[in-house]
């Protein structure tokens, strides 16, 4: 099959069993690749209800029809499971190598069924696929595992592993991969330690069918020379996400003390040029990337060396936890990689338990003696250590904060940041319309790259609550997740604004099929439903409820910063969630209509 | 003329791998290019990057003269006459020359296409004269 490498692999962990499947054309056809077979899969083979950490889930793997070729950052691999963290769907999106390498070892899909008797690695070499003892690996730390296993097998071999948080299922442990790029969200990394799986080691030498090979490679080359000629290029080289820091500080939606505020007095200390200055030692792109992201830091002060910190984690492990000094964001950022835990929601739960503590919910009886202030760098890193060896208080952090607010009680739930028991990411939504909603209905939870809209409330009006506004925020749901579809990264459109029909004349010579944006839109449009019907599937009593937001974005006006005495009312949630369900074709309480599921073609996966 | 490389601007994306198989093969395929990328983790932190300098050394030694002289002024395997003796890949000083059997039935190296340099975003790839002096 054209664009793709043409077999899904499943390997079933309690019997060994391993097979090879075709990869089935129609799924192909109606959801094309990366989170839309995620959630295919999902919905087709776990059954409702099933445990996360039961034989039941499953993990899917899948790269996109653009994954390994000669497209610009086509690197993106999707990690699909049913969420420990939030009981409800998780896909989490991978960047680095391991989804072109995947593709050479002629596969679109993995799928781990099952739990292993005993701590296993993934081994796959082209068609050679077994499961390997990982006794040796388990309990290390995702660097050193990455470190010996590239050393046993070589610099070709691609390694995704999870750090001991992963084995011992701290609800928001990640993926790790090419020391430094991350399964990140919704507790992917745990449904692996509960399977028993430390690792895959992949190799592929394969090559990748196209249907008209003369026109992909123009169309690629086209590209490639788009994202050259872009005019910001060159910044974004030289800070990748970073640039994005003073800005968030700047209007108010850099997440500052758990969100008390979106301004940070020591903000300036984190921006992107002291970054590049401080502590970059070079940059470092996912595959076929011309507008790499990723910096490699070596701290002086703690004498370590770290992919990032990437804006994300600047946020939530810097400026959300009080600080101000880029190396110990940087540290923090390599403990939470090498653990095996997510930088946003581990940055959400230290800050609310940093509130608590300030507030005298928590006292140095309850932190096993931390002296748990914004700011104090020591405790992060001990608590960091804690939470992904569920030891002592960290045990209850390790539930993530809505698990841990509801356990604490005393007021604690209501500065609990999170949307579907996912902790928010970091953009500061007290008077960001748009970007609130985004969170509101982002089908993992809290996160913020399937709508990043942020930019658009500022340019159009932050505080308005309109259709218009609404009706951007599902044109942005449906379509930009279309490239984690692709198995491609989105951000040359978003950060370089190359024209996005150049990548239809590269779809087309890959997958011998045409497609506009129209109809690639109503795929997102669909796949964005079935996520929907899936969360309806396994919450009893799902609905409007859900979609709510933190109190403190209708509750807390910040204090301070750029966005001092700004709120949304909390009528106008309400307003953005009723727009939004009609548009999207949905009920008042959020489900979506019979004439919803049949203009997408979803009658078959509504139980 | 020949290919430059300046590797402290490579950020390890491996577009130019993709390119070089493409022009190469006609294939996607990065084990079948000619250029090699060696990542430097988890410390120093950076990549080294390995192309064809256009010495010539290869076709000196090949036995069957398949390494010739293109219209771009470098040399290239006519891979209709590569026996596989592999002389040439212990003979390049740069690493740069390919023999693997299970994936081609031919050595393969950089024909200076400049594939490589068009899709490198960061670039750390250039074809310039070769220079002749050295300091």
């Amino acid at each position: 099959m054209n664009g793709y490498g043409g077999s899904v692999l499943r390997v079933n962990l309690s019997t060994g069993q391993i097979q090879k499947q075709p990869t089935p054309q129609d799924v192909a056809r109606d959801f094309l690749g990366g989170r839309g077979f995620g959630i295919y899969f999902l919905t087709k083979e776990v059954p409702p209800k099933a445990d996360p950490f039961g034989q039941e889930n499953k993990m899917i793997i899948s790269s996109g029809p653009f994954s390994g070729l000669m497209i610009p950052g086509a690197g993106k691999c999707d990690w699909t499971t049913k969420s420990p963290l939030t009981g409800g769907y998780a896909s989490a999106s991978l960047g680095g190598h391991f989804t072109a390498e995947l593709k050479y070892a002629g596969l679109d899909s993995i799928i781990l069924e099952g739990i292993s008797p005993k701590p296993v690695y993934l081994f796959i070499d082209d068609n050679q696929v077994e499961l390997r003892d990982a006794s040796h690996l388990w309990g290390k730390g995702s660097i050193t595992v990455e470190k010996e296993l590239k050393e046993q097998y070589g610099e070709e071999y691609q390694i995704a592993t999870i750090g001991p948080a992963g084995e011992n299922g701290v609800l928001f442990a990640h993926i790790n991969h090419d020391y430094g790029r991350q399964a990140g969200r919704g507790g992917v990394g745990a449904v692996l330690g509960t399977k028993k799986v430390k690792a895959i080691v992949l190799h592929g030498t394969k090559s990748i069918p196209v249907a008209d090979l003369p026109a992909y490679r123009q169309a690629g080359i086209n590209l490639f020379k788009a994202c050259k000629d872009a005019e910001i290029l060159k910044e974004w080289q030289s800070y990748g996400t970073t640039m994005v820091v003073s800005w968030c500080d700047e209007v108010g939606a850099l997440p500052t003390r758990n969100f008390t505020a979106g301004s940070f007095e020591d903000g300036k200390n984190l921006y992107g040029p002291v970054m590049r200055k401080t502590i970059v030692v070079s940059d470092k792109g996912c595959f076929a990337c011309p507008s790499p992201c990723g910096k490699y830091s070596h701290t002086r002060r703690y004498n370590t060396y770290v992919e990032g910190p990437e804006y994300e984690t600047i946020g939530m492990l810097g400026s959300d936890l009080g600080l101000g000094n880029i190396e110990d964001v940087a540290q923090a950022n390599l403990l939470c990689d090498d653990l095996g835990i997510d930088t946003i929601s581990t940055g959400g739960v230290i800050a609310w338990a940093m509130e608590c503590f300030e507030r005298g919910i928590f006292t140095k009886k309850d932190t096993d003696g931390l002296e748990l202030k914004f700011g104090n760098a020591q405790a992060v890193f001990a608590l960091i250590e804690k939470i992904a060896r569920k030891d002592g208080f960290g045990a209850l952090l390790a539930e993530g904060v809505k698990r841990a607010s509801q356990k604490t009680g005393q007021g604690s739930e209501k500065f609990a940041i999170h949307v579907k028991g996912m902790e928010q990411s970091a953009y500061a939504t007290h008077n960001a319309t748009a970007m609130l909603l985004a969170y509101m209905t982002c089908d993992v939870g809290a996160h913020h790259n399937r709508a990043w809209a942020i930019t658009y409330d500022i340019q159009v009006g932050r505080e308005k609550v309109t259709t218009e506004k609404v009706a951007r925020v599902i044109w942005l749901q449906n379509f930009r997740p279309m490239f984690d579809v692709l198995g491609a990264c989105r951000l040359q459109w978003v950060e370089l604004s190359i024209d996005r029909d150049l990548y239809l004349p590269a779809l087309q010579a890959i997958t011998g099929i045409p497609r506009s944006w129209k109809d690639l839109e109503t795929v997102g449009e669909r796949i964005w439903n079935l996520t929907r019907l899936y969360w309806i599937r396994e919450i009893d009593g799902f609905g409007r409820e859900w979609d709510l937001p933190a109190p403190r974005f209708y509750e807390d006006a910040p204090k301070t910063g750029a966005t001092a005495g700004q709120i949304t009312r909390f009528e106008d949630v309400q307003k953005l969630l009723d727009y939004y369900y009609e548009q999207r074709g949905w009920s008042k309480n959020g489900i979506p209509t019979p004439e919803t599921i049949a203009r997408l073609n979803l009658e078959q996966f509504v139980y | 003329m020949r290919l430059y490389v300046d590797s402290t601007r490579c950020s390890g994306c491996k577009a130019c791998l993709v390119a070089c198989s493409l022009n190469l093969f006609q294939e996607n395929n990065p084990k079948k290019s000619a250029l090699v990328i060696l990542p430097h983790f988890p410390a120093p932190g950076n990549y080294e990057v390995k192309t064809c300098t256009q010495c010539g050394d290869c076709a000196q030694v090949c036995p069957m003269e398949a390494i010739k002289v293109n219209e771009r002024g470098a040399y290239y395997v006519d891979m209709d006459e590569c026996n596989l003796c592999e002389a040439c890949v212990s003979e390049c000083p740069e690493g740069v020359m390919f023999i693997r059997s299970e994936l081609a039935d031919t050595a393969w190296k950089c024909d200076l296409c400049g594939d490589c340099v068009t899709v490198c975003g960061t670039g750390a790839l250039w074809i310039a004269e070769t220079e002749t002096a050295v300091a």
